[in-house]
Order: C-alpha cells, then structure tokens, then sequence
C-alpha cells in the first residue's frame, strides 16, 4: 500500500512536470487544445461521478452550458469578477442539476434516458428562445477574466496564462471529486447503483444519493463550463446540443466508469486520435460510432479494464518464463 | 368554427405522423429493450430514400415509399444482426450502440450526398384538398390514412399471424415465450425489421413535406421518445394515445404562439407525467 502511493506520488509529479513545462515548448493552438482537453477531462469525471448512482444523464452538457450560462450573466451582465463568478456559476448549475434530478430519480432506463434527455433540451429551447437574457441563437459575449479585478494588464487573454489558469482549477476539481470518490458518501453512492435495495433496507436515502450526485456532478460541469466560456469569449446554444453529449458519452463508455481513472484515460485518447484523423475531420464521428460499438461488444468495461484482462495472460507468460528459467 | 376544423383537420395530420414514427420505437423497445436513438437516422434514410428514387429517378411517389419501407426495414434488420444483438438486452448498451450507430449513418449520408445543398422534394400531389371550407394539401393529408393503414396492418399481424402473437409473446414474457419454441432472437429480428419500416415509411411520407438534409432526424426521435414515454415504453395503444395528445397539444400551442414553446410545453408536461405516473397514461394493466 505505502510503495502504491510512493508510485503514484512518482507518477503525479511527472506529469506535473510535463503539464507545467508543456505549453512553452508548442504552438499557441495545441495550447489551447490542452486547455479544451482540461475541460473535457472535468466534464467526463464530473460526469462519472453522476454514473456511479447509476445515472448516465443526457443533460450533462447543458449543465455545463448552465454553467457558462451563468458566468456569461453574472461577469457579463452585471460585471462581477472572475473568481467570484466562478463558484457563483458552479452552484447555478448544481441547483439546475438538482431541480432536473427531481422528476429523475423516478424514473429508469428508457424514461431515464429520455426524460433527461429532454430535460437538457428543455434548458436549450429556454436560451434559444428567451433572448433577454439569453441572447437566442447568437448567445452572448463572456470577458476575458483578470488577475486582480480592475487591472486589465494582467489579464487571462492569451493562450498560456489561460492554460494556467485552468490547470489550476482543473487540479482542484479532480482532487475534490477524487476525495468524494474514495469517501463515504462516494461508497454510498456506488452502493446505490450495484445494490439499490440492500442500500435502501440499509438505511442509506438512495434517491437523496441520487440527488446529490447530480448536485455536485453539475456543479463541476458548471465550472468546465465556465472555463470553456471564458476562453472562447463567447457562447451560444448549439455548442451545447446532443453532438456534445453524444462525445460524452463516448469518452466515458470509451474509457471505462468503474474507476476514476477511466474517463480521463478516455477523453485524453480519443481526443488525440481526434487530432491525428484532422484531415479526416468529416470522418471523426464514424471512427467514433465504430469505436464505440465495437468497445462494447468486445470490452463492455472499457478500456481500463484492458490491464486487467492482458494481466491475467502476462502473468501466465511471466510465470512460464520463471519455470522454463529453473 | 372553420379555426375548430382546421385545427382538429392539422392536429389529426400531426398526430398520425407522431404515431407512425413512434410506434416502430416503442415496438422496439417493448420486445428488444432497445432505446433505438437510431430510429431517428432510419427516418433519415426513408425521406433520403425518397428523394433519390422520386425526385432525382422519377420513379412512382407510392413505389418510392414502398422501397423506402423496405430498404430501412432491411437496414434494422442487418443492424440488429450486426450490433444491438451483443447488447444482450443491457438497456444502457444497446442505447450507447444506437448512439455510435447514429454518428455512423450521418456521416455515410454526409460523404455521398454531401450537406450543404438542398434536397428539394416535389410534392407528388400537389393539388389542394377541400373539406367544407377547410383546406390542406394533398400531400400533406395522405399520412393520415397512410398511417391508418399501416397501423391496421401491423395490428392484423400481430393480432392474426402465428409469428405476430409470438413477437407479443416475447415481449411479455422472454422465457416463457422460449419454452414455447417462440425464439427470441427472432422476435427480436421480427421487431427491428417492423419498427425500422415504420420509420422509413414515416420518413418517405414526410419527404415532400419536410426538408432533407443529414440531421432531421434529431428533432424528430425526440419527439418520438417523448411519444413513447408518455404511452408507456413497449405499449403500441398507449403510444398511440399519446400521439393524438401530443398532435394536438402542438397543433394549438403552434398556433396560438410558436412551435419552440410547443416543443417546450410538450417536454414539461412529459416531465410532469414521469414525475406523478411512471409508467405512463395508459398503464399495463391490461396485458
């Protein structure tokens, strides 16, 4: 145990090193695409931590957008800063999260999905539709946050600073929701989704759990959504509409749900192999589709679950060769 | 009074059309446990259909849509062979599948007929129908006996053939269903060709009337699901109970304000239902 997380301590620094070191050695465009990755890499734990109550919610990405939403109002609007904005909009969408997740949690499989579906799509026909404050389907402009309100000299306009930023808010989102994940009520919540009635006769409130998953998963998908719409200065609706989802859920099946580590490993491959096909880019989501298909015919636990399963085969060849040694 | 007519006259032609698409969804489901989120996309590919054998080879429009049932039919068929069969009945995989299969068919669409032109349809009757002062196009009237026709049909085989009762069957009771010899590999076959035809003749008698182009089918299979939510998932009665509430909610909320609060109120009022009643308004009580 104690030599695991001497590894993993290792393994940390390493890749805070290349995070760090990263962005001064490329181009200002995969900068930016290592900050969109960040994003995504919120939004796909976030959204894991939704599944394991067993929920795979279709209104994952409009609470994001509720959340970029918000910040577009609030640093926008009526010109409150960043650092305030932030969490402001991050509770925002956890309380949509939360309002949603009422009618949710009665229901499942095919009205779950459906039902949240359509709840997604209820909050996108309400921007679309409701042009104050929302702007219609040109959306609104977001600032460009700055270090110290009033200083705009020091402010997050370009690529690297913005990087920072975010890799900053980025470490803090995964260690709060890696923290749930091993806690108490992250076991609580897994308890939900393998054993809902051994839960429930133990007393654990499972629809209460249910709920706050979807507090605290839309909470973090606001605070994606706010990164993302304060680095592209401007929102509309349609960036948060089904494709979007229907990326989501790939990442994460792609992946795997059963352990932290699966939808980062998920979102981080497929969005490199995203930027291999670029000459393809037509071509991206058929990949995708057969991708996706053929995981779940071949590996329905994703691809976190391949160490495991090569494992049990090298462990095989590892111990013939020790024999044949002898 | 005329305002009445015309309403009852546009809610009828829309909910007819709501029926035909959600029915082959709710077919699906009931006996693969399938949320076929490609039902969308086999629509898609009827009006395509259409538009190449009607509108750019001149068949016949009624043989075009006959082609179109069965080329999407055949389609369900093959993707049921191929893919929602390793789903094993896991609703969440077979939805995630479906997924994956939607972004396949849209761009196989895309790359050989592109997105950006018009795919205009020509209305193949184009004369204008008139019943006591109200008026519709022909065109757009013929989904409504088209759908009664094909609902009629589909409720004569399942109701009448050997292999319709056993699809029923299936869809009750799996296990049971297979100590009768009903295989549920079949049923299943059975019910993917059927639901998918349904899409694709909902599909080709819309090609005149809506425009073609890649992602039509987005808007439709929510519709769609919606539909079959508030019918009850895998109940064909109640599906089409709900078509006629959901028809004519639109038809009057359309016309009274717009059609983006229409879909709005139509997404709350199906929240609502999920919330106080589950299983839908028309309950499985009588199964």
């Amino acid at each position: 145990m104690q030599k695991n997380n001497v590894n993993r301590s290792v393994w940390l620094t390493i890749l805070t090193i290349i995070m760090v070191v990263a962005p001064f050695t490329i181009s200002g465009y995969k900068v930016d695409l290592l900050t969109m990755l960040m994003v995504n890499v919120i939004l796909a734990v976030s959204f894991r931590l939704i599944t394991t109550t067993g929920g795979w919610s279709l209104a994952h990405v409009p609470m994001m957008g509720a959340g970029a939403y918000a910040t577009a109002l609030i640093s926008g609007k009526l010109g409150i800063p960043f650092w305030f904005s932030m969490p402001l909009a991050g509770l925002a969408a956890g309380l949509t999260g939360l309002a949603i997740s009422y009618p949710l949690v009665r229901t499942k499989d095919f009205s779950f999905f459906v039902a949240s579906f359509a709840a997604g799509e209820a909050i996108r026909l309400c921007w679309i539709r409701f042009k104050v404050p929302f702007g219609g389907h040109r959306g609104l402009g977001v600032p460009i946050p700055e270090l110290i309100p009033g200083v705009p000299a020091l402010d997050f306009g370009e690529a690297i600073p913005y990087y920072f930023l975010t890799l900053v808010v980025t470490i803090i989102c995964l260690s709060l929701m890696y923290r749930l994940d091993n806690s108490r009520v992250g076991d609580s919540m897994k308890a939900v989704q393998s054993q809902e009635a051994l839960a429930k006769s133990v007393g654990i409130n499972a629809d209460g759990y249910k709920m706050l998953a979807f507090f605290i998963g839309s909470f973090f998908a606001g605070i994606a959504g706010v990164l993302l719409a304060h680095r592209l200065w401007a929102i509309e609706p349609h960036q948060f509409g089904f494709t979007a989802t229907l990326y989501l859920l790939v990442w994460v099946v792609f992946g795997g749900s059963h352990t932290f580590a699966g939808p980062v490993i998920g979102v981080v491959i497929l969005t490199i192999l995203g930027e291999v096909l670029r000459p393809l880019a037509d071509w991206v989501p058929m990949v995708y589709g057969i991708i996706i298909i053929l995981t779940l015919i071949f590996l329905p636990d994703g691809l976190e679950s391949l160490p495991r399963r090569l494992g049990s085969s090298a462990g095989k060849i590892w111990k013939f060769r020790i024999s044949f040694g002898d | 009074m005329e305002f009445l007519w015309q309403t009852i006259l546009n809610g009828l032609m829309i909910s007819s059309f709501y029926a035909l698409i959600a029915v082959g969804l709710s077919l699906v489901f009931g006996v693969m446990h399938i949320v076929n989120f490609a039902h969308g996309e086999f629509y898609m590919i009827g009006a395509y259909t259409v538009w190449v054998l009607f509108a750019l080879l001149h068949w016949p429009f009624f043989i075009a849509v006959g082609a179109a049932i069965v080329i999407v039919g055949l389609l369900g068929l093959v993707s049921e062979r191929l893919i929602f069969r390793h789903a094993h009945g896991n609703v969440l995989s077979g939805f995630i599948m479906s997924v994956g299969l939607v972004f396949i068919l849209q761009v196989a669409v895309v790359e050989i007929w592109g997105v950006g032109k018009m795919k205009p349809v020509p209305a193949a009757f184009p004369q204008v129908l008139d019943i006591g002062g109200v008026s519709t196009s022909w065109q757009r009237f013929i989904v409504l006996p088209a759908t009664i026709i094909l609902l009629w049909a589909l409720w004569y085989f399942l109701a009448k053939f050997r292999v319709g009762r056993g699809l029923r069957a299936s869809a009750q009771d799996p296990e049971a269903a297979a100590l009768y010899g009903i295989s549920p590999k079949k049923s299943a076959a059975i019910a993917m060709l059927l639901g998918s035809a349904m899409a694709g003749a909902a599909g080709a008698f819309m090609a005149p009337i809506m425009s073609v182009h890649p992602y039509m089918g987005h808007s439709v299979v929510w519709t769609a699901f919606v539909v079959v939510i508030v019918g009850g998932a895998g109940n064909i009665k109640g599906t089409i109970l709900a078509a006629l509430i959901f028809g004519f909610l639109t038809t009057i909320i359309t016309t009274l304000l717009d059609s983006t609060i229409a879909n709005l109120v139509n997404t709350l009022v199906m929240l609502v239902i999920l919330a106080i009643r589950p299983q839908g308004v028309a309950s499985h009580a009588e199964e």
